[in-house]
């Protein structure tokens, strides 16, 4: 029976907890002493660059690998001491897509279904609801080689769930995808949450852990270096940057000195961008960017165009640890048009 | 308080021990899997062609390019021949047949399939169980249309049904023996190429250097002590006894002992290595 106990401090259900988990692989030091809890219902944030550990998080705590020191708890059962019982309440949806290529979406499901005790008439029922819910329906019979990235991950997805699970881990389940993909995804991961399943999420993107994730706990070189809620993270990275430039060149000094004057994020002021005619200004939330607006229409001023500039991981890093990532990164400051 | 997070053991909870899988969960998982390498066949069912197509080609190279010298050797002709090396040829499906299954593991191994799979409450043997069920299988198949094929080039059974079956029964049960290494061998090296490397290198002494192909009399004196130890050897004559009413004792001996201890070894490694590849 699944178990959820309270968290000793924090008074909430924890769904998962570790404490010093230890994993080495010869000399080098996968995981170094991993602390981090999982609330019940919740969706956990795991960001660190390649080779931080995240993967070999994950397959701790799916009984793929045994940890060499520390312990783990999920739902209830011990990952060392209980694998068979753990592996009845999770959900694992890796890297690369785990799923059957030759085999049609709903054999892949149907199979999954068999393998975790259903009969064969629950085992086809349940995979015909879970390919209508992740819209893979008109797909079911074809073999899952045939499907768009997108809908290999959905496909990896609704297996992940057949089990109901009640803990679900997805390990960087966008890496590779387009945004539009991405945006899929995202929003069927959502509905899994308001369904109820705590998801411990590692990924690399800082924009995908905004998303989806209400805690983050930040890893690097197998180290925990920074945990807590997302808007306090992003507050002591500094959050984005907007570039604003004005419908009139010639508006730029006095557009500048109109946002100086806001104080927004209280240290930082407005930068002006010579090179491109904009003005820079850090921001940390959504109302301030209205606030920004709000006070370039107020003084008359026409505002051309508006992008936000997020931070990369690379300056998360930075910021939370005061030294590069340890592994090179493929992602760079993104930039998003905001309509004006 | 906050540093007291980090320090406080998890909460201490009573530790129900794992239960056992019952042989009925066991037998649904490996049905389960079976059924999944049976679509395989069913969405590729070139694949089945590779099993089927090298003992035909043999069968046909060597019934009439060595066929006629050989069986003048053997004091009779062709037909003397024929009714050597077809019992010949059902054991070194054996072999080939085995091959395929660690190729064909290791492909699988470098998707996240097996991850899933191994993250799933099921007997961790099923699923390389449910492969050599399949292989087994696929053998059958294979034999089945080599027999065809040795009853057109002039086979006689002489009524030895019996012996015939008791001959695929034992390749098939030395197959699945040599499976487990090959298995293991699926775990252990890095791709599939290399796995196919490394079984061609066994596989070819052990064929070869063998009484499959022709009586092992006129081999130079250390090749014909490596065929007397050579198990390939011990189930070609044993296949040929059985199809031909002739002695088998020694060569059915050779080769169970060889099939119980190649199992008895090499099984529990492919599913410790399995379980434990990380």
């Amino acid at each position: 029976m699944t178990r959820i106990d309270k968290h000793p401090e924090s008074g909430r259900p924890v769904a998962v907890s570790v404490r010093g988990l230890v994993k080495h692989y010869g000399a080098t030091k996968a995981l170094d002493g991993v602390d981090l809890d999982v609330h019940e219902g919740t969706v956990l944030g795991v960001l660190g660059p390649n080779g931080a550990g995240k993967t070999t998080l994950v397959r701790c705590l799916s009984t793929l690998i045994t940890p060499d020191a520390g312990r783990a708890v999920v739902a209830g059962y011990d990952v060392a001491k209980q694998p068979r019982q753990l592996r009845r309440v999770i959900g694992l949806t890796g890297q690369y897509a785990s799923v059957d290529e030759k085999l049609s979406g709903r054999e892949n499901l149907y199979l999954i279904g068999r393998l975790l005790d259903l009969s064969s008439k629950e085992a086809r029922s349940r995979a015909d609801a879970l390919l209508e819910r992740f819209s893979l329906t008109d797909a079911a019979t074809r073999p899952a080689r045939t499907y768009s990235g997108g809908m290999r991950r959905r496909l990896d997805l609704a297996a992940s769930m057949i089990g109901r699970p009640h803990v679900l881990y997805l390990d960087e389940p966008t890496t590779g995808l387009d945004p539009r993909t991405r945006n899929e995804v995202w929003t069927e991961v959502k509905g899994m949450v308001r369904d109820g399943v705590t998801v411990l999420l590692t990924t690399q993107y800082m924009e995908e852990a905004e998303q989806l994730a209400s805690e983050l706990t930040v890893i690097d070189r197998g180290r925990v270096v920074a945990s807590g809620g997302t808007d306090e993270l992003k507050a002591r990275v500094g959050g984005r940057t907007l570039r604003i430039r004005p419908a009139d060149p010639l508006e730029l000094r006095p557009l500048a000195d109109a946002l100086d004057g806001l104080r927004l994020t209280g240290s930082a002021t407005a930068a002006v961008d010579a090179e491109t005619g904009e003005v820079l200004v850090p921001i940390v939330s959504d109302e301030q960017l209205t606030t920004v607006v709000g006070a370039v229409t107020a003084r008359g001023l026409t505002i051309g165009s508006i992008t936000t500039e997020l931070p990369s991981l690379d300056e998360v890093f930075l910021s939370l640890t005061g030294q590069k990532a340890s592994a090179p990164q493929d992602v760079r400051p993104e930039l998003e048009e905001v309509a004006v | 308080m906050s540093a007291a997070v980090l320090t406080t053991p998890a909460p201490t909870i009573t530790i129900e021990a794992d239960p056992k899988i019952g042989l009925r969960g066991h037998l649904r998982h490996t049905g389960a899997l079976i059924r999944r390498n049976l679509l395989w066949i069913k969405q590729d069912p070139e694949s089945m062609m590779d099993a089927v197509l090298m003992p035909v080609i043999f069968t046909l190279l060597f019934v009439y390019v060595f066929g006629g010298s050989i069986g003048q050797a053997l004091g009779g002709g062709h037909g003397a021949y024929v009714q050597y090396v077809i019992p010949g040829m059902i054991a070194m499906m054996s072999m080939n047949i085995a091959q395929g299954v660690g190729t064909g593991f290791n492909e699988d191994f470098n998707k996240g399939i097996t991850d899933r799979f191994r993250s799933l409450p099921i007997g961790r043997g099923s699923v390389l169980v449910a492969k050599i069920a399949v292989e087994l299988l696929r053998l059958l198949v294979a034999i089945t249309v080599v027999m065809a094929i040795a009853l057109l080039v002039g086979f006689h059974v002489n009524g030895h049904w019996g012996g015939l079956l008791a001959s695929v029964g034992l390749t098939a049960l030395f197959g699945s023996s040599i499976m487990w290494i090959f298995l293991v061998l699926g775990v252990t090296m890095k791709n599939a190429q290399s796995v196919q490397g490394v079984g061609f290198l066994v596989m070819m002494p052990l064929q070869f250097g063998s009484s499959i192909f022709a009586p092992t009399g006129s081999m130079p004196g250390w090749l014909e002590n490596f065929t007397k130890y050579n198990p390939m050897s011990g189930l070609a004559d044993a296949a040929r006894g059985m199809m031909a009413g002739g002695p088998v004792a020694h060569g059915l001996t050779m080769t169970l002992a060889w099939s119980v201890g190649l199992t008895v070894v090499m099984a529990p490694i492919a599913i410790r290595k399995f379980t434990q590849k990380s």
